[in-house]
């Protein structure tokens, strides 16, 4: 179907059944539970895993399939951001300007950084692209926001004021970012018995992008440029021997996943139009290459699982304050439930990232193909158990018919 | 093997979805239709408390924490009720808030605007909180008052002092009881030029952001009116830990007066940079060097120790003040805690009873009904006469009379000018109040040129 092969088709299926069903999958436990601490079944957060997913998916057209590991990511995600929320505040909230903005500009500057940094491999790349984004961090920070000239409105962030031109607006037009008319902070609330499931028009948007934009990284991954782009990865030197000139091939891969970042950080700004330079920061970017390798560098599925993965601890974990751990061990004696706080408390709330390093260590020492190379693992323990089982149960069939009279 | 696999399960899936497309209308539950956003149904509401916990101003958000349980306590009827006793208005019985027990979630800001918002967001999305709450810093105020906005929630704005925040990004759903930069301009101003005479070279170290920018405009403005001369302004990144480099062209720039708009963690790290350069040894032109710190507080003074020693700067609040209303709650935080409260502690345990107030006379949390509430009143500040000298008129505290003005849903209040004590009596005892301005003062209009160009817009109920 759709040009792909039928193991590509059945993965990009489950994605989408998985997707659309995601406010059912993350809400599994009722309101009011104690465990409903662990719901994430929230327009927000929902939004974030799609699209941190696009992003992580483009990071890893550029670092799996060349093996270039950039640095400096985030500094197009920060781009497409600003780009979109500057076409809200020029145009109007319809969403389409905005992402399209953002796809060019991010683009356009991929171009630029990529020309220069390309020059270079290894770390030596890695470090030239942290270099830039960095810059970028810091022009949006502080160079362009001063009171003077303000592109960026630095520390607190671009956003959409009630005297901007707007042209576009009608006097009806809604006043949230919407794709002609359909707003999208939209929420539909399902309350199912003590469950309530939110259905969010933004999140079904980032959805459907997100499955457009896999079906295309599953083309790129199984052309010929995509072999070629795997070539480079596992030797470019003999490349060049051949006579064959890689670096056009890397620049358009590092094009390309510039846009899909670009694509992330539209999308951010038209679920909630705000646009801060904290997510050009390097840390943005760090956490995006964590997203990848976490999932599973190379693999279709690994960056989105990584960042689904990351995003939750971050929004679920650090919501977790020592009331919340008073109530869950309050069954036990007052000392022990005392006790109890006191060691669980520096792997939650602020202390998330505590928990998500000891996670990460966990991974790449004992999974170094990521999660992806743990659900492998368990679908061949479970078939290989099974399979067992069955040679077991023939071999007692065949032992137990003789008779031992 | 495994496509037959994959394929079952997917049969699977598909027989699943179409099951539950073809129950979903059966089983649609009357979805009440709320009158707005995350109307509280049951017997509690859950009000969001968003302060910082990481970052420059960790020390900041960790007492308002405090604060914030400290009146939730009060509000539920437990402890000693603290201000609700002092208060003026005395619709608050300690039963909750509306017969509805208070809940609350806490979130991280770490004082970045993306990670506020996201935290708001899930507040609210997830855990139906009916009022946004908390932050130390006016660029996480603003951008999580515009979200509430947007999503029909009441913000009320804790520690920011930028006069942004009810100025040009004012909005219908967003409070501040804080003062701002403006405020401490007037009222800093005539006590420095009185110390430290009338013909001054000033020096700006600035913290990059709305509140260090309208901050620095005030006090050059304030100062400048009174003969002060402003040599130079420099902005310095909020994420900064070391001022060194900022501090050293101060010596040679011929200013003699250094003046640090900066707050939490960075006045800590400037002020101490700053004396380690031996700034207030020097003399220039025969006039002693001097540093001056706009806004001050307790927790501020303690992190630089020594340093604070006779400066001068502006505050909302100290726990010295001996009115009924801040002996109160400096009692019943002191109980609690074994310290006395920090400014940032009082504005947002103020802040949190004044929104309850509010819903209780309002007899409903519908934002629109609380702001009507909250600001709507037809009572004005004895002695200023102005158009815009109407809103809500309430005492006792902590702040003397204070009026929460109907044009930008700003609170209007006596400025404390404070010195760092020469000899403290204890850890705490740190600043001592040199002047109490009167609110007459530090009025301005609310189309003052620093806070024009905002619009309030609506009041957004939500759903």
């Amino acid at each position: 179907m759709f040009g792909l092969d039928k193991k590509d088709t059945s993965l990009l299926i489950i994605v989408a059944i998985i997707t659309l069903l995601a406010p059912f999958i993350l809400n599994p436990f009722p309101e009011g539970s104690a465990m409903a601490q662990f719901n994430a079944g929230y327009p927000d957060l929902m939004q974030r895993f799609v699209i941190f997913g696009i992003f992580a998916v483009g990071f890893n057209i550029l670092f799996g399939l060349t093996g270039y590991l950039s640095f400096g990511h985030a500094a197009f995600l920060g781009v497409g951001s600003y780009a979109c929320v500057w076409m809200f505040k020029l145009l109007g909230y319809n969403i389409l300007p905005g992402i399209l903005l953002s796809l060019v500009v991010s683009g356009i500057f991929a171009l630029g950084i990529g020309y220069v940094s390309l020059r270079r491999s290894g770390i030596y790349f890695s470090i030239l692209t942290l270099a830039f984004a960095q810059m970028s961090f810091a022009l949006a920070y502080s160079v362009l926001s001063n009171p003077k000239f303000n592109l960026t409105n630095g520390e607190t962030g671009l956003q959409v004021y009630t005297d901007d031109p707007q042209v576009l607006m009608g006097p009806n037009s809604p006043t949230v970012p919407n794709l002609f008319g359909l707003e999208m902070n939209a929420t539909y609330k399902l309350e199912l018995g003590p469950w309530l499931f939110q259905f969010n028009a933004g999140y079904y948007f980032c959805a459907i992008v997100m499955l457009l934009v896999v079906y295309l990284a599953i083309r790129i991954f199984r052309s010929p440029f995509g072999l070629m782009l795997r070539a480079v990865k596992s030797n470019q030197q003999r490349m060049g021997y051949t006579g064959l000139n890689t670096r056009p091939y890397t620049l358009a891969a590092f094009v390309i996943s510039g846009m899909y970042a670009g694509l992330a950080g539209g999308l951010m700004a038209s679920m909630d139009p705000l646009a801060g330079a904290e997510r050009m920061q390097w840390t943005a970017s760090g956490e995006v290459v964590l997203m990848t390798i976490l999932g599973g560098a190379g693999t279709l599925i690994g960056p989105i699982l990584g960042a689904g993965f990351i995003k939750y601890f971050e929004n679920i974990f650090s919501k977790i304050n020592d009331n919340v751990l008073h109530q869950w061990f309050a069954f036990m004696p007052d000392w022990m439930e005392n006790a109890m706080v006191f060691i669980v408390h520096p792997f939650i709330g602020k202390g998330w990232h505590l928990t998500l390093g000891l996670l990460f260590m966990l991974v790449v020492i004992f999974l170094p193909g990521g999660l992806v190379e743990g659900g492998q693992k368990l679908m061949r323990w479970i078939r290989g158990d099974r399979r067992k089982k069955k040679a077991a149960e023939k071999a007692k069939s065949t032992t137990t018919t003789e008779p031992a009279e | 093997m495994s496509r037959s696999n994959v394929t079952r399960r997917g049969v699977l899936k598909t027989g699943a979805v179409t099951g539950a497309g073809v129950a979903l209308p059966t089983i649609f539950t009357a979805s009440s239709a709320a009158a707005f956003t995350n109307e509280p149904t049951g017997s509690s509401v859950t009000l969001g408390f968003n302060v910082p916990q990481t970052g420059p101003y960790a020390d900041e958000g960790a007492d308002e924490l405090r604060a914030y349980e400290l009146a939730v306590e009060h509000l539920n009827g437990e402890g000693d009720g603290g201000m609700l006793s002092t208060f003026s208005s005395k619709a608050l019985q300690g039963n909750g808030i509306n017969g509805k027990k208070v809940e609350y979630v806490t979130g991280d800001t770490q004082t970045k605007s993306d990670a506020a918002r996201a935290s708001a967001k899930s507040m609210i999305e997830k855990d139906g909180a009916i009022m946004i709450t908390g932050g130390s810093s006016s660029g996480v105020a603003i951008a999580v008052q515009g979200l509430c906005q947007e999503a029909g929630v009441i913000f009320m704005a804790g520690l920011t002092h930028s006069n942004d925040t009810t100025g040009k990004d004012k909005k219908a759903n967003g409070f501040r009881h804080f003062f701002n930069g403006y405020m401490s301009g007037a009222a800093l101003a005539p006590v420095l030029a009185a110390n430290y005479g009338n013909d001054r070279k000033a020096y700006h170290l600035t913290a990059d952001y709305t509140w260090g920018w309208t901050q620095q405009e005030s006090i050059a403005a304030a100062t400048e009116a009174l003969g002060w001369e402003t040599v130079n302004n420099v902005l310095t990144p909020l994420a900064a830990t070391d001022f060194s480099s900022y501090i050293a062209p101060v010596l040679n720039s011929g200013a003699d007066v250094l003046v640090l708009n900066h707050y939490g963690g960075n006045m800590v790290n400037s002020l101490t940079n700053a004396v380690q350069f031996g700034l207030r040894d020097k003399m220039v032109d025969g006039k002693q060097f001097e540093i001056v710190v706009p806004l001050y507080s307790r927790l501020m003074a303690r992190g630089a120790g020594e340093n604070v020693k006779g400066i001068f700067g502006s505050t909302n609040w100290h726990w010295s003040l001996t009115d009924e209303g801040s002996k109160a709650f400096v009692k019943s935080f002191g109980t609690k805690y074994g310290f006395p409260p920090s400014q940032a502690a009082h504005t947002c345990y103020v802040q949190t009873l004044l929104y309850a107030d509010a819903v209780t006379r309002a007899g409903s949390f519908n934002p629109c009904a609380v702001e009507e509430a909250l600001v709507g009143g037809d009572s004005s500040l004895p002695g200023i006469s102005s158009e815009a000298n109407r809103g809500f008129l309430f005492d006792g505290l902590g702040n003397g009379q204070t009026l929460y003005r109907a044009d930008d849903h700003q609170c209007f209040k006596d400025v404390l000018v404070v010195r760092g004590k020469e000899n403290p009596t204890s850890e705490f005892d740190l600043l001592e109040v040199v002047e109490v301005t009167p609110v007459a003062q530090v009025w301005y209009e609310p189309d003052h040129p620093m806070f024009a160009g905002g619009n309030l817009g609506e009041c957004n109920p939500g759903a």
